[in-house]
């Protein structure tokens, strides 16, 4: 990444462990509500 | 209207301690900060005009609760739902003696607090100036969260919370305006906008309180 | 026209918008995952590397696109909110609730990349005199507080009627985040993609931004409609 690893991979990394983090969170909703 | 000013300014006048309080806060607060941060008078002259205008917004965050937690109380507030008057100008009026009894004092207050942080004398207008103007734009607008707010159990917190993203930009020009004269700008920009603010937010936000009073109250 | 019109209010009850619901949420999930693997694609491996910002410059492909997915989903939240005060119908209220929380996730995702993005390239995390960062902080509050009010308010109606009004109230936040980079150049770089002129940026830069941006907005729904079934379910 030329230099820029832990910048680039710092964005990217914590963007996508936070979507995940929803959408583990809606789906564990989503379990409850209609089980 | 007038009779809404000269009503609430009575109870008011009656409950002085919590006007005083208010006031207190906002002298306290401003004095906390040369303890906490050193008395280094050239940090603390920078740091003046944003340290009053915190104490500003934190006085007026805790004043708001007072707005119409009274008259919700003792069911003056259900009278006024009802009324003939329209419901935008009694929140205008009941707004504007709020001001009078804790924005007010504040910005004649101020310059008292310049003083202890060494503020040069020329910058005491500009500062009272912004606050005069920017005091009455944080009573029209805590007003809405006040009245979203009524009778809620976190109350006083969540109404900051509610309240502080439509304060952060009264403060970066309230606070603006003075540094820009501290720096030997014009600090024109900044007051000019505060009024704009203030004449747009006096036309405006009184029908967003009403519709929240209405809300809070079904 | 009044078979469109009679539709539209039998959509607007819960119970039947249910099942569609569903089915745009199973449709957007993949869609969502194609653009995203596409975007990536065309942004890591298709875009070449910029003169000046080097590799650190491909935060953009999700900085760019989740800040306008911030305003989006808050300005489609707003309406809902309008929609439900003026129509008094459950569903808009509902779908206030089902937005806030992802809105408030890409605002945080904006301000979090910009500042990835702000440190190698123009020195700093953060600033506290840009406007534009200011805005979408305080937009990151409103949504906050929006979802604080909903909560801390028991009883339902009243809850999702101060909520939307809140919403509504801080729309005019929207385009001060907008405009506040033509009005007030600091820090943060000028517009470089605008709606009416060529962008100034390569094209297939600009590609690699609009399938991330699709990506983005085809996840918002899908999780908004996941969060709508469940608010629909709960509120029985």
């Amino acid at each position: 990444m030329g230099g820029y690893a832990f910048y680039v991979w710092g964005a990217y990394g914590v963007t996508f462990a936070l979507l995940a983090i929803e959408v583990y969170l809606v789906m564990k909703r989503k379990r409850e509500t209609k089980a | 209207m007038k009779t809404i000013v000269r009503r609430d300014l009575l109870l008011a006048l009656r409950r002085r301690s919590d006007v005083a309080t208010a006031l207190l806060f906002f002298v306290i607060v401003a004095s906390l900060f040369p303890l906490g941060v050193g008395a280094e008078p050239n940090l603390l002259r920078a740091i003046a005009p944003g340290v009053i205008w915190v104490a500003a917004l934190l006085s007026s965050m805790l004043s708001l609760g007072r707005l119409f937690a009274a008259d919700h109380a003792d069911g003056t507030l259900e009278q006024m739902l009802l009324g003939a008057a329209p419901l935008g100008v009694v929140v205008s009026a009941k707004t504007l003696a709020h001001w009078l009894v804790s924005g007010l004092p504040l910005v004649l207050i101020a310059p008292l607090i310049a003083l202890q942080y060494d503020v040069e004398a020329g910058l005491y207008g500009v500062l009272a100036l912004s606050l005069l103007l920017g005091t009455p734009v944080l009573s029209i607008i805590g007003a809405i969260g006040a009245a979203l707010t009524l009778g809620l159990r976190g109350g006083g917190v969540l109404l900051s919370l509610l309240v502080l993203p439509l304060y952060v930009p009264v403060l970066i020009l309230g606070a603006g305006s003075v540094e820009m004269a501290a720096a030997g700008l014009s600090p024109e920009g900044q007051l000019l906008l505060l009024g704009a603010m203030l004449i747009v937010a006096a036309v405006f936000a009184p029908w967003a309180t009403a519709a929240a009073l209405r809300i809070s109250s079904e | 026209m009044t078979t469109q019109g009679i539709r539209w209010f039998w959509y607007a009850s819960p119970q039947t918008f249910f099942p569609l619901a569903g089915k745009i949420a199973r449709v957007c999930a993949v869609l969502a995952v194609i653009f995203a693997l596409a975007g990536l694609y065309v942004g890591f491996l298709v875009a070449p590397t910029d003169a000046q910002q080097g590799e650190a410059y491909r935060i953009i492909y999700i900085h760019v696109p989740a800040a306008w997915m911030s305003m989006f989903v808050y300005v489609v939240m707003a309406v809902w909110a309008a929609a439900g005060l003026a129509l008094n119908t459950r569903l808009s209220f509902m779908m206030v609730r089902a937005l806030a929380p992802t809105g408030a996730l890409f605002t945080f995702i904006a301000l979090w990349t910009g500042a990835f993005w702000g440190r190698p390239t123009w020195g700093t995390y953060w600033v506290w005199g840009d406007t534009r960062l200011m805005t979408e902080l305080i937009l990151l509050f409103l949504y906050f507080g929006v979802m604080a009010l909903q909560a801390a308010i028991d009883e339902r109606r009243r809850a999702d009627r101060a909520g939307a009004l809140l919403a509504i109230v801080g729309v005019v936040n929207i385009p001060l985040i907008y405009y506040s980079v033509k009005w007030w150049n600091t820090l943060h770089q000028g517009a470089s993609v605008s709606f009416t002129k060529a962008p100034s940026m390569a094209a297939t830069m600009f590609t690699g931004m609009i399938l991330m941006a699709l990506a983005f907005w085809t996840y918002s729904i899908a999780v908004a409609m996941v969060r709508l079934r469940c608010e629909i379910v709960e509120t029985q």
